[in-house]
C-alpha cells in the first residue's frame, strides 16, 4: 500500500525522538571535550619516535638510517645524521638523528615509515588534538616533540607493542648469543694458543705434535654456537671471561 | 477577562493608536500590525532553527546543539552574528542588480502572505474578501525570486537548482490551489477569516474542522504534500540538494544574503502552515469547545508550530526524491487524486446532511486511493540489461 513505508519510517523516528529523552544508552554520541570514547587499538594519526628508558635522548631507538625519509610518499620527514655515535639498545655504537622533524601538515598518515623501519623506532600515535594557531612552526614537530616512551606505546597499542618488545628481546638475545660465541671462540683460541705455547718446548723436538693441538682448538669454537650443552665441562673458563667482558 | 486576553493585541493596538489624530489612525494601526508580524515571525524562525536542529538530533539519537547558552538556545544569535560578519561575495560575472534583489524579493513576497492570515479572532492584518487569492499570488511570486537568484549567479549549479525549483513549484502549485479550492467550495468564501469562522462551530465538544471530513482530510494531506514541495523542504528539497547541486539556487550567496534566503524558506513554511491551519485545522478555533477560554491566538500559533514539527519530522525521516519521482508523484498521483477530491467535495455538498454522505465520500476516496497506489505505483520488474550488438 502506498504510504505504508512512510508511516513506518515516521514511527521509527518518533520512537528515536521519544526514546532519546528516556534512555541514555540510545544516544550514540558523547559530549566530546568532557567525555571521550577510548580510541580503537588500531587507530593511527601521525607517527612518533619510540625511546626506551627514562631519558628520551639516550633511549631513542632511531639510528638515522633515513629509510623512512626516503620512503615517505609526501616527503614530510627531515633527518640530519649526527657526527658522533651513541650506544643503541644492544650496546652497539650507532649514529643518532641530530634533527628529526615531521611536518604533520604534509603527513598523510600512510604508516609506510612504520612499515619500513628496521629498528622499530617509529610508530603511529593516536593523539589527534593537534590544532594550533601557528600553521607553519606549530605543525612541524621536532625530535623532542615526537619522542614518546615505550610505556606510552604500550598504553596506546598494547598488543602491537608487546609483539615489538618480544621481537626486540629475541634479537637482543641472538646478538648476545653471537657475542658470547664470538667471545667463547676468542677465549678458546687464546687457550689453544696458550696450550700451543706450553707445548712449544715439546714441539721443538719434532713438527708432529703440533697437529693435535690445533685440532681441539678449532672444534669447541665450531660446536659452541650450535650446541653448547654437550661440551659443558670445557666452557667454564671462557664463560667467566665473557661475563667479565659483559 | 478571557475575552480581554483573547483580544489583548487588538486592545493594545487601539490604545497605542488612540494617541494619534484621527486621520492617521488607520495607517498607524496597519503599520503596528506590520511591525508585529516582522518582529514575531523572524523571532519564531530563530527559535525554530534551534528546535529543528535539536529535534533532528533526537531523531538520530544525538543531543543536538547544546553549547551556546542554556541548552543551546542562544545558537541562533551566534549564527546571526556569524552570517552578519561574513564577507558578502558577489561573483564577478553575476548580474549584480538581480543578484542583490533576489533575496529581498523572496523575503518581501513571503512577508506579504502574512497580511491576510487570521492569527486570532479579529487578528488578520487585512480582512480581504479574496485573501486566499492574494496569498496564492504572493506565494507564486517566490518562484520569481528563486529563478532570479539562480539565473543571476551565472553558475551552472545555481541555474540547475533554480530550474528544478521552478519546475517543482509550478507542478505543486496546481495541487496546492486545487486542494484549497475544495475548502472554498464548501465555505463559499475566499476570505480566510470567513473560512475560519465557518469552522468555528462545535457539535457537542467536537469542532467542525474541515480536516475531520473525508474530503477535507484528503485535501489536507494533499495540501501538506504540496506545501512541503512549495517550500522546498525535505523530501522535496531537490532545488538545494547539497549532494548534487552544492546548494542549488543560493550557491553563490554568502553572508547576510544567504541568511535572508534561509529566513525566506522558514517564513514560507510558517505562512503556508498558517494557511493550512486556516483552511483545514480551524484557524484560531479551539480543538474542544471547553478550551475556548484559551486565547485564540494561542491556538493559531500552537497549530502552526505543530505543522512545523511535522515538517521537521518528515525531514528527519524521508530521503530526498529523484527528479523523475518528484514529477511522477505530482502529476500521476497527487494531481488526479486532488481532482477526484474536488468531485468528492461536490458530492458532500449536495448529498445533504446525514450518514449517506460520510459513507459515500469515504468509500470513493478509499477505493481511489487503493486503486491508484496499486496501479500507479506497481513495482516494475526490469530484468538484467541486455545488449543487442555488444557481448
Amino acid at each position: 500500500m502506498l504510504g505504508e513505508g512512510i508511516v513506518k519510517g515516521m514511527l521509527e523516528t518518533a520512537k528515536n525522538f521519544a526514546g532519546s529523552f528516556v534512555s541514555e544508552e540510545r544516544l550514540t554520541t558523547v559530549e566530546y571535550p568532557e567525555q571521550r570514547i577510548p580510541t580503537a587499538e588500531a587507530a593511527r594519526v601521525f607517527p612518533f619516535l619510540v625511546y626506551d628508558g627514562p631519558d628520551w635522548e639516550a633511549g631513542l631507538r632511531c639510528v638515522a638510517c633515513q629509510i623512512c625519509e626516503k620512503e615517505c610518499p609526501p616527503k614530510c620527514i627531515y633527518i640530519d645524521k649526527s657526527k658522533d655515535k651513541k650506544p643503541d639498545y644492544v650496546g652497539k655504537m650507532q649514529i643518532y638523528p641530530a634533527r628529526f622533524d615531521i611536518d604533520i601538515s604534509v603527513c598523510m598518515s600512510c604508516q609506510i615509515c612504520v612499515e619500513v623501519c628496521p629498528f622499530e623506532a617509529i610508530k603511529m600515535d593516536t593523539q589527534f588534538e593537534l590544532a594550533t594557531d601557528d600553521r607553519f612552526g606549530g605543525l612541524l614537530l621536532d625530535c623532542h616533540e615526537l619522542a614518546k616512551s615505550n610505556e606510552y606505546y604500550h598504553q596506546i597499542h598494547p598488543t602491537e607493542a608487546s609483539e615489538v618488545d618480544a621481537r626486540l628481546a629475541e634479537e637482543k638475545a641472538k646478538v648476545e648469543a653471537k657475542n658470547k660465541a664470538a667471545a667463547a671462540a676468542a677465549a678458546a683460541k687464546a687457550a689453544a694458543d696458550a696450550a700451543a705455547k706450553a707445548a712449544a718446548p715439546a714441539a721443538e723436538a719434532g713438527v708432529k705434535p703440533a697437529a693435535p693441538s690445533t685440532a681441539p682448538a678449532n672444534a669447541p669454537a665450531a660446536v659452541a654456537e650450535s650446541m653448547p650443552a654437550p661440551i659443558a665441562p670445557k666452557p667454564p673458563v671462557p664463560k667467566s671471561s665473557e661475563e667479565g667482558g659483559e | 477577562m478571557a475575552s480581554n486576553l483573547d483580544q489583548i493585541f487588538i486592545l493594545l493596538r487601539n490604545w497605542l493608536v488612540g494617541f494619534l489624530p484621527t486621520a492617521f489612525r488607520p495607517a498607524a494601526g496597519v503599520l503596528l500590525g506590520v511591525v508585529a508580524i516582522v518582529c514575531v515571525f523572524p523571532g519564531l524562525f530563530a527559535l525554530t532553527t534551534v528546535f529543528e536542529r535539536k529535534g533532528l538530533g533526537r531523531m538520530q539519537n544525538r543531543l543536538g546543539p547544546n553549547r551556546v547558552g542554556p541548552f543551546g538556545f542562544f545558537q541562533p544569535i551566534a549564527d546571526g552574528i556569524k552570517s552578519l560578519t561574513k564577507e558578502d561575495v558577489v561573483p564577478f560575472t553575476a548580474n549584480a542588480v538581480v543578484h542583490f534583489l533576489a533575496p529581498l524579493v523572496l523575503v518581501v513576497t513571503v512577508f506579504m502572505g502574512f497580511a491576510v492570515l487570521p492569527m486570532g479572532r479579529n487578528m488578520a492584518l487585512v480582512d480581504m474578501d479574496s485573501g486566499l487569492l492574494f496569498f496564492f499570488a504572493m506565494g507564486a511570486a517566490t518562484e520569481l525570486s528563486v529563478f532570479m537568484a539562480g539565473w543571476s549567479s551565472r553558475n551552472k549549479y545555481s541555474l540547475l537548482g533554480a530550474m528544478r525549483a521552478v519546475a517543482q513549484m509550478i507542478s505543486y502549485e496546481v495541487v496546492l490551489l486545487l486542494s484549497a479550492v475544495s475548502v472554498v467550495m464548501i465555505s463559499g468564501s475566499l476570505s480566510l477569516p470567513a473560512i475560519v469562522a465557518a469552522q468555528n462551530q462545535y457539535s457537542g465538544i467536537f469542532p467542525h474542522w474541515y480536516v475531520f471530513t473525508p474530503w477535507g482530510f484528503a485535501s489536507c494531506v494533499m495540501f501538506g504534500i504540496a506545501a512541503t514541495a512549495e517550500t522546498n523542504r525535505s523530501p522535496f528539497d531537490l532545488p538545494e540538494g547539497e549532494s548534487e547541486l552544492v546548494a542549488g539556487y543560493h550557491t553563490e550567496y554568502s553572508g547576510f544574503k544567504f541568511a535572508l534566503f534561509f529566513l525566506g524558506e522558514y517564513l514560507a513554511m510558517f505562512s503556508i502552515s498558517g494557511l493550512g491551519t486556516a483552511l483545514f485545522l480551524g484557524g484560531w478555533s479551539a480543538p474542544f469547545s471547553f478550551l475556548s477560554v484559551v486565547p485564540s491566538w494561542f491556538w493559531f500559533f500552537a497549530k502552526v508550530m505543530t505543522a512545523i514539527f511535522v515538517f521537521i519530522w518528515m525531514r528527519g525521516t524521508l530521503p530526498r526524491l529523484r527528479q523523475d519521482q518528484l514529477m511522477n508523484f505530482a502529476w500521476k498521483f497527487v494531481l488526479p487524486f486532488t481532482l477526484l477530491d474536488l468531485l468528492d467535495t461536490a458530492l458532500w455538498r449536495f448529498l445533504g446532511e446525514g450518514w449517506q454522505r460520510w459513507v459515500f465520500c469515504t468509500a470513493i476516496l478509499l477505493v481511489a486511493y487503493v486503486a491508484m497506489s496499486r496501479i500507479g505505483f506497481r513495482r516494475q520488474h526490469i530484468g538484467p540489461r541486455s545488449y543487442r550488438y555488444a557481448d
